[in-house]
């Protein structure tokens, strides 16, 4: 009897351990550990270590999740974009420019809405993309956006694509590399706006 | 040798046009980088602090009056040539994989009586100061120049922090989706602005991770040690911020490490 409930505890033991390392449990532990380590500082809050389905989704797939689980996801979070009320997407290129040279802005240093100088946050967009041909210090992780309206026409459908692309980049490829920049409150309407000018304004750099 | 230091210094800047705008290719202004760097390592400012790491190892200090030289990084107590490039590893004492620092911490607290809430307050180096640690951690890293890392992974735990590291490498959180690999998990040679992101999933440039720290950063002009660089990391991901020294890093710091086994670790360097 005795021996029994040593090898039921034995058995018992062994599938618990077996669960940390099983398929997800790495990843659970990991995760439980960094929430256990990190502290919040600043606007760097906690909550920031909680996944939501999209993250949860491109790491459980390595960023290679199945066209079916990619296309439900997709849907809500286009489903979230809120479009500008005025109905109007272009603003103005020339801060829309500024907007995609800062790199600044949402780390634990930074303020609520602003970078640690106080400027309002950034995109960071050129340190991923070609967008102004007077910047040749710029990113490759993502494509290249110099001539974006000129190569694609400058219809309203191309500016929604944009616009949407810079509030929810998720809600047309899953896995992109690229922040939410609308869902995450991280730049607001009339700065996605601008954005979007510096991409397809005729008269913007971008299209000459 | 600060004065050759200097000299050397005001010649490289005079022959380093990348910190003018210029419109040269991603290789040439590494190249140009590369160039600046062999002129800095011949006087490498990181000597200085394995001088004052060596001596900060060797004296009888905090409460407990006592030095370091019984301080086990894994290779008995006291060893320090070789140890760095081993780190990562087990240490049954505290039952957690450990790197360098936080075992350098954790000897301060057992054998000398440092706090850890005093040695966590101010962890990183700045114009004006440079934490014990981080001259301790340059002085023990500088004995390991040369030699192949070769962490070990024999134990389980050690293999476990592998699989952990890779996981916290790969996690992908806060508001802008970032995970490491965002940046240091692409193929091909990508690059922010114009700085190269090496590969660190990739044992053929895993090395970048680790090579060249503790080391001697032009921005600023301090010396910092993995430990800062992995932390600021995480800041520039947009998350909280990892305790100093906590489990968590140690278990990235494995990852990144065990990726660059069998490379040559060059010893505390400079970094842009």
């Amino acid at each position: 009897m005795k021996l029994k409930t040593l090898a039921l505890l034995a058995g018992g033991a062994t599938v618990l351990a077996s669960c940390a390392t099983g398929p997800g449990g790495t990843h659970r532990e990991a995760v439980r550990l960094m929430q256990r380590d990190f502290k919040p500082v600043g606007i760097a809050t906690m909550d920031r270590l909680k996944q939501d389905e999209v993250q949860a989704a491109c790491n459980q797939y390595s960023n290679n999740p199945p066209p079916d689980v990619a296309a439900t996801l997709q849907k809500k979070q286009l489903a979230g974009i809120k479009w500008p009320a005025d109905g109007k997407l272009l603003g103005n290129w020339k801060e829309g420019e500024k907007i995609a040279q800062r790199g600044r802005g949402m780390a634990w240093n930074d303020k609520p809405g602003k970078t640690s100088r106080g400027e309002s946050n950034g995109g960071s967009c050129y340190n991923c993309h070609q967008i102004g041909p007077a910047t040749t210090s710029f990113g490759t992780i993502g494509t290249s956006l110099y001539q974006f309206g000129k190569a694609r026409g400058y219809s309203e459908g191309v500016q929604r694509y944009a616009y949407g692309k810079i509030y929810n980049a998720k809600a047309y490829n899953l896995c992109s590399q690229m922040p939410r920049f609308g869902h995450s409150n991280s730049l607001t309407e009339q700065q996605m706006k601008d954005l979007t000018a510096l991409l397809m304004d005729p008269a913007s750099p971008v299209n000459q | 040798m600060r004065h050759a230091l200097m000299v050397g210094l005001a010649a490289a800047l005079a022959a380093a046009p990348w910190l003018t705008a210029s419109a040269q290719t991603e290789d040439e202004v590494n190249a140009e980088f590369e160039k600046f760097r062999a002129v800095l390592e011949q006087d490498n400012p990181a000597e200085l602090w394995e001088v004052k790491g060596e001596q900060l190892w060797k004296t009888p200090r905090g409460p407990k009056k006592a030095s370091l030289e019984k301080c086990d990084l894994g290779l008995g107590p006291g060893v320090v040539k070789g140890a760095y490039a081993q780190m990562p590893r087990y240490f049954a004492d505290v039952d957690r994989v450990m790197d360098a620092e936080a075992r350098i911490v954790h000897c301060m607290i057992t054998l000398q009586g440092y706090q850890y809430a005093d040695l966590a307050k101010a962890p990183f180096s700045s114009a004006t100061r440079t934490p014990d640690p981080v001259s301790i951690v340059t002085y023990v890293a500088a004995q390991s120049e040369g030699m192949k890392f070769a962490p070990p992974q024999s134990h389980p735990k050690e293999r476990e922090a592998y699989a952990l590291g890779k996981e916290i490498f790969n996690f992908r959180g806060g508001p802008w989706d970032f995970a490491c690999a965002s940046c240091h998990g692409l193929e091909g040679k990508k690059r922010i602005r114009t700085q190269l992101l090496p590969n660190f999933a990739d044992p053929a440039t895993a090395i970048a991770a680790v090579q060249a720290w503790p080391g001697y950063r032009m921005t600023g002009g301090v010396m910092h040690s993995l430990q800062w660089r992995l932390t600021d990391c995480f800041r520039q991901q947009r998350l909280p911020k990892p305790d100093y020294t906590s489990e968590t890093l140690s278990l990235l710091m494995t990852y990144l490490t065990v990726n660059a086994s069998g490379q040559t670790y060059k010893g505390p360097g400079i970094k842009r």
